[in-house]
C-alpha cells in the first residue's frame, strides 16, 4: 500500500496598509504618480535620516490585531532585516522580528465539509515595503521607483494549521474580508496590496514531526494559489520518494507554465543578521489606546449577518450574500434607510446589481450609483408607477450614470398607462389583429394569452402594467366570446 | 587571543556583506573579529543576573507622526544622488531576483 501523506500549510500574508503617508516619512503613499515624486531622504536610505513612526500605522496593525483575536504587545520594537537589493535603498528593511505588535491570535474558517475550524496567527508586524523594479530587456538595466519605498505593510503570520489548499483559500477569503471591513487596506492580490507566501511541507499521515518546508513567491491570485498548493505537494512527495528529502528553500511559482522553480542557490543562503533598530527606541501602547481602538472596531460580517435577519427579516441567504463585501453591506444599509423595505432594497442589490458588475467585471468598490437613486428606484415599482421590466431597463441607465430614476422616468415617458380606457383600447386592437390567438385561448389553450399580452406590452410600449393587461385581456376575450 | 576565526566564517561574511576581500584583509578581518568576541567574552563575565536588559542606550520611549503629507514632489532631489539615472528614475544594472518587501 503506498505512504499516506498529508500536507501542512502556514501563510506569511502581506497586507499594504491605506494610511496617507509611508511608516517612517511624511510622503504620500497615493497610487500611480510619477515614479520617484513621492520620496525623501528618508524613505530612499540616505545617511543621516531618521525614521519616525505613523501613528495611523500602529492603529491599523493593532486593530487588525484585535479583529484576529491577538495579544497586543504593549512594548514593541522595530528591527533591522539585513540584506542587499536594489529595490531596498538602505540595505535593511525595517521590521519587527523581537517584539511584533500583534501575537497568538487566532480566526475560525468554514472547513471542506462545512465544518469550522481554528487557524493560529502566529503574529502580526509592522514593516516598510520595497521600491519598484522596472527592467529594461533593451539596454539590460533596471530603473528604480522609490515611491512605494516604505509604504506601510503589517505582515501576518499564521501557524502552520491548514492542510489543503481549501483551507488555504477559505482563510485567505476570511482575512480579506475583516480587513477590508476594518477599511485598512483594500487586499488586492492582482495589485499587490495583498500578498501571500505559502509555506508548505509533508508529512506520512499520523506522524508528529513536521517535515522540511519550501516558501512559494509570486502568488498573484487565489486560483495561483490553488494550483500552487496541489503542484508543490506532488512535487515534495515525489522527491521525498525518489531522493528521500526535501530541500528547505524559496520557490517562484510561474502560473503560466504552473510549475515552481528554486530561487536561491546555498551560496546565497539568507541570513538576514537581524538587530534591534538603533534609529528607533522602544514605543509602548497604553490601555486606554487599546480601548480607544476596540470602540472605533466596525460591526463585522457575522455580527452583520445575525443583525439582517434579525432587524430586516431577511433570509440567511440574503444577509450572507450582501455581506460579502463591505462595500454592498454598505449600499444595502444606506438604501433600506432611505425606502425602508429591506427585502426590496436586498433584491435589487443580490439580482440586476451583482448581475451588472458580473457582466462588466467590476467589483462592489466600483459602484458608481448612489443609495438615494435606488432607493427612489425601488418606490417607484412600489406605488405602480413603472413595472418591473421598465424598472430593470431604468437600473442598467442608472448603474451607469446615477441620474434620479424619478426625472428620467417623467422625460422619458416610462411610466406605466394607469389609464383604463386608454388601455382598452390597445386590448380591443390587439384582439382584432390576433385573431387565432384569441380563438385558441377560447378553445382552452390558455398559453395563448401570454402572446396576447406581449402583443398588448409591445403596443404600450413596455408602459403598462403586465398583470393587470393580463386581468383585462381575459375579461375581454370573455366577453366577447364567439363574436 | 581566545577565538579563532575560521577562513571559512570570514569568506561567509565578506558575502553576506557583499566585499570582496584580499587575502590579507581577510587574514585581519579574521583577528579583529577575534578580538571583538574576546572582550565580549569579558563582558559576559559580570554577573547580569539582576540587570533588566537594555534595548537601547537612550531611556526613551518612541514618539509618533500624525498621518499627514508634509513631504512634496522629492524626486529632483532623489535623483541628483544617484551615480546613474534616466529621466524618471535610477539605473542599476538589470536584476533578476527576489523583488518586493521580504
Amino acid at each position: 500500500m503506498p505512504k499516506q501523506y498529508e500536507t501542512v500549510i502556514g501563510l506569511e500574508v502581506h497586507v499594504e496598509l491605506a494610511s496617507k503617508t509611508k511608516i517612517f516619512c511624511g510622503c504620500s503613499t497615493a497610487f500611480g504618480s510619477e515614479p520617484n515624486s513621492h520620496t525623501c531622504p528618508v524613505c530612499t536610505g540616505m545617511p543621516g535620516a531618521l525614521p519616525v513612526l505613523n501613528k495611523r500605522v500602529v492603529e491599523y496593525a493593532i486593530a487588525a490585531g484585535l479583529a484576529l483575536n491577538c495579544e497586543i504587545t504593549k512594548e514593541f520594537r522595530f528591527d533591522r532585516k539585513n540584506y542587499f537589493y536594489p529595490d531596498n535603498p538602505q540595505n535593511y528593511q525595517i521590521s519587527q522580528l523581537y517584539l511584533p505588535i500583534c501575537q497568538n491570535g487566532k480566526i475560525e474558517i468554514e472547513t471542506e465539509e462545512g465544518g469550522r475550524k481554528s487557524i493560529g496567527i502566529h503574529e502580526i508586524h509592522m514593516e516598510e515595503d520595497a521600491g519598484k523594479l522596472i527592467h529594461d530587456e533593451q539596454t539590460n538595466c533596471s530603473v528604480i521607483d522609490f515611491n512605494r519605498s516604505g509604504v506601510p505593510l503589517i505582515e501576518i503570520v499564521s501557524d502552520p494549521d491548514m492542510r489543503s489548499a481549501k483551507e488555504v483559500i477559505s482563510y485567505l477569503d476570511k482575512l480579506r474580508l475583516v480587513i477590508q471591513y476594518l477599511g485598512i487596506s483594500d487586499c488586492k492580490l492582482q495589485e499587490g496590496s495583498m500578498r501571500a507566501d505559502v509555506n508548505l511541507s509533508i508529512r506520512e499521515k499520523g506522524a508528529e514531526k513536521l517535515g522540511a518546508r519550501t516558501e512559494m513567491k509570486n502568488l498573484n491570485s487565489f486560483k495561483a494559489i490553488g494550483r500552487a498548493i496541489e503542484h508543490e505537494t506532488k512535487r515534495q512527495i515525489e522527491r521525498l520518494e525518489s531522493v528521500g528529502n526535501i530541500l528547505q528553500e524559496t520557490r517562484r511559482w510561474d502560473d503560466q507554465k504552473g510549475v515552481s522553480y528554486s530561487m536561491r542557490s546555498k551560496e546565497d543562503a539568507r541570513d538576514y543578521r537581524y538587530f534591534p533598530d538603533p534609529d528607533l527606541v522602544p514605543f509602548s501602547v497604553s490601555d486606554e489606546w487599546i480601548a480607544e481602538i476596540k470602540k472605533r472596531q466596525p460591526e463585522f460580517r457575522e455580527e452583520k449577518m445575525a443583525r439582517y435577519q434579525k432587524q430586516f427579516g431577511l433570509p440567511l441567504y440574503d444577509a450572507k450574500v450582501l455581506t460579502e463585501t463591505k462595500e454592498l453591506a454598505d449600499l444595502f444599509e444606506a438604501t433600506e434607510q432611505i425606502c425602508k423595505k429591506p427585502k426590496k432594497a436586498s433584491n435589487w442589490i443580490m439580482g440586476e446589481t451583482m448581475r451588472l458588475l458580473r457582466e462588466k467585471g467590476m467589483e462592489a468598490g466600483e459602484i458608481q450609483f448612489s443609495p438615494k437613486h435606488l432607493a427612489v428606484l425601488i418606490d417607484l415599482v412600489d406605488t405602480g408607477e413603472i413595472n418591473g421590466s421598465v424598472a430593470k431597463e431604468v437600473f442598467e441607465i442608472l448603474f451607469e450614470e446615477d441620474m434620479d430614476p424619478k426625472a428620467y422616468v417623467e422625460e422619458k415617458g416610462l411610466k406605466t398607462v394607469s389609464d383604463r380606457d386608454a388601455l382598452l383600447a390597445v386590448i380591443k386592437e390587439v384582439i382584432a389583429e390576433n385573431e387565432k390567438s384569441a380563438a385558441d385561448y377560447r378553445n382552452g389553450k390558455d398559453k395563448a394569452i401570454g402572446f396576447l399580452v406581449g402583443q398588448t406590452m409591445k403596443a404600450m410600449k413596455g408602459k403598462a402594467d403586465p398583470g393587470a393587461v393580463k386581468e383585462m385581456l381575459r375579461e375581454m376575450l370573455a366577453r366577447t366570446s364567439g363574436s | 587571543m581566545a577565538n579563532i576565526i575560521s577562513d571559512q566564517l570570514i569568506a561567509y561574511t565578506a558575502v553576506l556583506a557583499e566585499l570582496e576581500l584580499s587575502e590579507e584583509e581577510k587574514k585581519q578581518a579574521g583577528r579583529d573579529m577575534g578580538q571583538m568576541l574576546d572582550y565580549m567574552d569579558q563582558l559576559k563575565e559580570l554577573d547580569t543576573s539582576a540587570v533588566e536588559p537594555m534595548y537601547h542606550a537612550f531611556s526613551m520611549e518612541g514618539v509618533f507622526r500624525e498621518d499627514v503629507v508634509t513631504n512634496g514632489d522629492g524626486r529632483r532631489d532623489t535623483l541628483a544622488n544617484a551615480p546613474f539615472c534616466s529621466e524618471n528614475g535610477i539605473i542599476v544594472p538589470r536584476t533578476i531576483g527576489s523583488e518586493g518587501a521580504e
